[in-house]
């Protein structure tokens, strides 16, 4: 963790009901400045919810929430100059060409008039759209689309960005490139919050907050919450695996049994005591595997944030997510 | 307000407009098509009906009186029978609108002042039933049509009476053309904004927009800027095909003609930008323009006589703003009024365009909830 100079978000108790639903349930969070924050969580989680509720664009059912410095949503209108915010849907104009996107978010978000041209410019040659300006949004692909988004989002060098999801209609090597344009803006001083329901991506945040049906179940820098469940990761190489997986998943002490390719990833409860011994539960683990006949091995693994994840809410996510 | 803001909204809704052929089609196709129709095939005033003619009399005078009702072009003769039940049969299967019954006795009943022929009529279209009552009006008396004869010395006993002082052709576009330019305008102008703010909700462009510090006037006026000038092309389309293909005057000056038409513009604006804060779907917002748009154009005088209209039919059309532009054009245009003079009507309208627009950005929330 870098040492911080500053909270450029903060939150108490932030709830947000809609009717019966509890969407956003007291969540409280600090958000460090010139940080990469992550939201990590399945859909419909309270990930959009929030971000909306830190940006002013919906009111919490309670709560209290301090962005730059300003109150929120009382002082929403002043924030807005401040923040670039990214949708989750493309909400550009896809029938105005990239040039004439660009020009309309310039005037609107308030760029000088003498700077507009030459900014437009700038991100036109940054983000690589030089020989596509003149094309129009609707025809991109959605890599492109997304560029261009950022590209709007940070018109106006904004000192927080918001970015729902942003990714999440992309390519795997857009992805790659749309993260090392938000790691330079992060490196020119600004904050910025990404909410992903994908663990690469939550893995490259400085700190990350993970929610799960609205509440948020932990927080903290990749390395500290992975650290958190130190010893309690094996991996079980079987002949078998998913009839070993079936013979295992009830023991008492296993929290969770994911197959990945030929072996198991077992999480448990509690942390297997000694690196070297043979203690309770690895043991245990074991002993259940033999009577079942099958024979497999077991190594201790550092924990990934899917561990986490699946730790903080018995509720694994895909595993599609994790493959990726 | 901020006018970089309120210009880049206005650029913005310009290059989309560009883009966005239908709608450009319809900003010229829809006043083209509907003075056509309304001009050239509605016509309230009929003529060549099917008319079949059952002469029992055989006279001369007879003959004249079937001859003078066949020259108004309002009934042209297909068929020549023997018995008025003939005709009837005729007038149920629809080969006739009109029948002219002429009795065997017509001289004697034309002395002795007792009816002396008969029109029967296909009652089931009404404006066929107001056509063919012209046709009672053709004279008995002489063979040729006393044009001096005022229609209030007509007898009540309904014999027949004197043709020749009405207006031979009486033109309906006359009367439709500048209350046209109000119809179409309401069509077209409350449905453009109506869906004008829908559209970007639906396409998820609100959400930037709301994030940015754009103000909802700003956001509000800058949709409407636009479509002045689309309804001002649209004035100026009808005139010139009014003009052209109808010979309508424009007694009035040109510049109330338009200002009267910018009011009427700002105000379907003003009421579309309203129903798009309210409607959730761009369909939505269609069903809604459609309910403003049927009663403006059964109840603003368009369609039918305002003073004929029942008195809660009349307080209805009080509020809508084609009645009092419909009043306002049909003024300058056709009486040569000026604005000046019909400033009540001036009055509502400018009231009506102010509280709308004024509730349309009240109610436009920067917020998702």
């Amino acid at each position: 963790m870098s040492a911080d100079d500053g909270i450029a978000i903060r939150a108490r108790g932030l709830t947000r009901r809609f009717g019966e639903l509890v969407a956003v349930d007291h969540v409280d969070l600090d958000v460090p400045a010139r940080h990469v924050y992550g939201f990590l969580g399945p859909n419909g989680s309270g990930k959009s919810t929030t971000i909306r509720m830190l940006c002013g664009l919906l009111t919490p059912s309670a709560g209290e929430i301090e962005v730059l410095g300003l109150r929120i949503p009382a002082e929403a209108e002043a924030l807005r100059r401040h923040i670039g915010y990214m949708t989750q849907r493309f909400s550009l104009f896809e029938d105005l060409t990239v040039r004439e996107n660009l020009e309309f978010l310039a005037a609107v978000q308030g760029v000088p008039k003498a700077r507009s041209r030459s900014r437009i410019d700038e991100l036109i040659d940054q983000y690589r759209f030089t020989d596509r300006k003149n094309q129009l949004a609707g025809t991109m692909s959605g890599g492109q689309k997304q560029r261009l988004a950022l590209a709007g989002a940070v018109i106006h060098e904004p000192e927080l960005l918001f970015l729902d999801e942003p990714t999440s209609a992309v390519d795997p090597e857009s992805r790659r490139d749309f993260w090392e344009k938000l790691f330079e803006l992060a490196d020119t001083g600004t904050t910025l919050l990404v909410s992903t329901h994908l663990m690469d991506e939550a893995e490259r945040c400085h700190r990350l907050a993970i929610l799960d049906r609205g509440a948020l179940v932990a927080d903290g820098s990749p390395r500290e919450l992975t650290g958190a469940l130190q010893g309690r990761t094996l991996v079980v190489d079987a002949v078998d695996p998913r009839r070993a997986q079936s013979v295992i998943v009830d023991l008492p002490g296993v929290l969770s049994v994911a197959q990945v390719g030929s072996s198991l990833r077992v999480l448990t409860t509690e942390p297997v005591a000694a690196a070297t011994a043979a203690t309770d539960i690895r043991h245990r683990i074991e002993e259940a595997l033999a009577a079942a006949g099958q024979h497999a091995q077991t190594t201790a693994t550092p924990a990934n944030l899917e561990d986490v994840f699946v730790a903080v809410t018995r509720n694994p996510m895909k595993q599609e997510a994790y493959a990726a | 307000m901020n006018g970089r803001r309120l210009w880049a909204i206005v650029i913005k809704e310009l290059r989309q407009l560009r883009r966005d052929r239908i709608t450009l089609a319809m900003v010229i196709g829809i006043p083209v098509l509907q003075l056509v129709l309304f001009g050239y095939a509605i016509n309230t005033n009929l003529r060549g009906l099917h008319a079949g003619i059952a002469d029992q009399s055989h006279t001369a005078g007879s003959r004249a009186l079937v001859m003078d009702m066949l020259a108004t072009g309002v009934v042209s003769p297909v068929a020549t029978v023997n018995t008025p039940q003939q005709l009837m049969t005729m007038l149920r299967r629809g080969e006739i609108s009109v029948g002219i019954v002429v009795p065997a006795d017509f001289e004697r009943r034309r002395i002795d002042g007792r009816p002396v022929a008969q029109v029967l009529v296909d009652g089931s279209d009404t404006a066929v039933q107001a056509a063919a009552a012209q046709l009672a009006q053709t004279p008995v008396d002489s063979a040729v049509p006393d044009t001096r004869a005022p229609p209030t010395s007509t007898p009540p006993s309904g014999r027949i009476s004197v043709v020749g002082f009405y207006n031979p052709q009486r033109r309906s576009a006359i009367n439709i053309v500048p209350g046209l330019i109000g119809v179409i305008l309401t069509m077209t102008m409350v449905l453009f904004t109506g869906i004008a703010i829908v559209r970007e909700r639906e396409r998820g462009n609100m959400e930037l927009l709301i994030a940015t510090p754009l103000s909802s006037a700003e956001l509000m006026v800058g949709k409407v800027l636009p479509y002045i000038v689309i309804g001002l092309v649209q004035t100026t389309v009808i005139l010139a095909l009014g003009v052209w293909l109808f010979a309508v005057p424009i007694r009035g000056s040109v510049l109330d003609v338009y200002l009267a038409t910018g009011l009427l513009i700002l105000a379907s604006l003003a009421l579309g930008l309203l129903i798009s804060t309210r409607a959730q779907s761009q369909f939505q917002a269609m069903q809604m323009t459609f309910f403003i748009f049927l009663p403006s154009i059964l109840l603003s005088g368009f369609m039918f006589p305002f003073a004929g209209m029942p008195k809660a039919a009349q307080w209805i059309a009080e509020v809508l703003p084609l009645t009092h532009f419909l009043r306002l054009i049909r003024g300058v245009m056709l009486r040569g009024a000026s604005l000046w003079e019909l400033w009540g009507d001036v009055l509502t309208l400018l009231a009506f365009i102010a509280v709308m627009m004024a509730v349309a950005i009240l109610r436009f929330r920067k917020r998702l909830d």
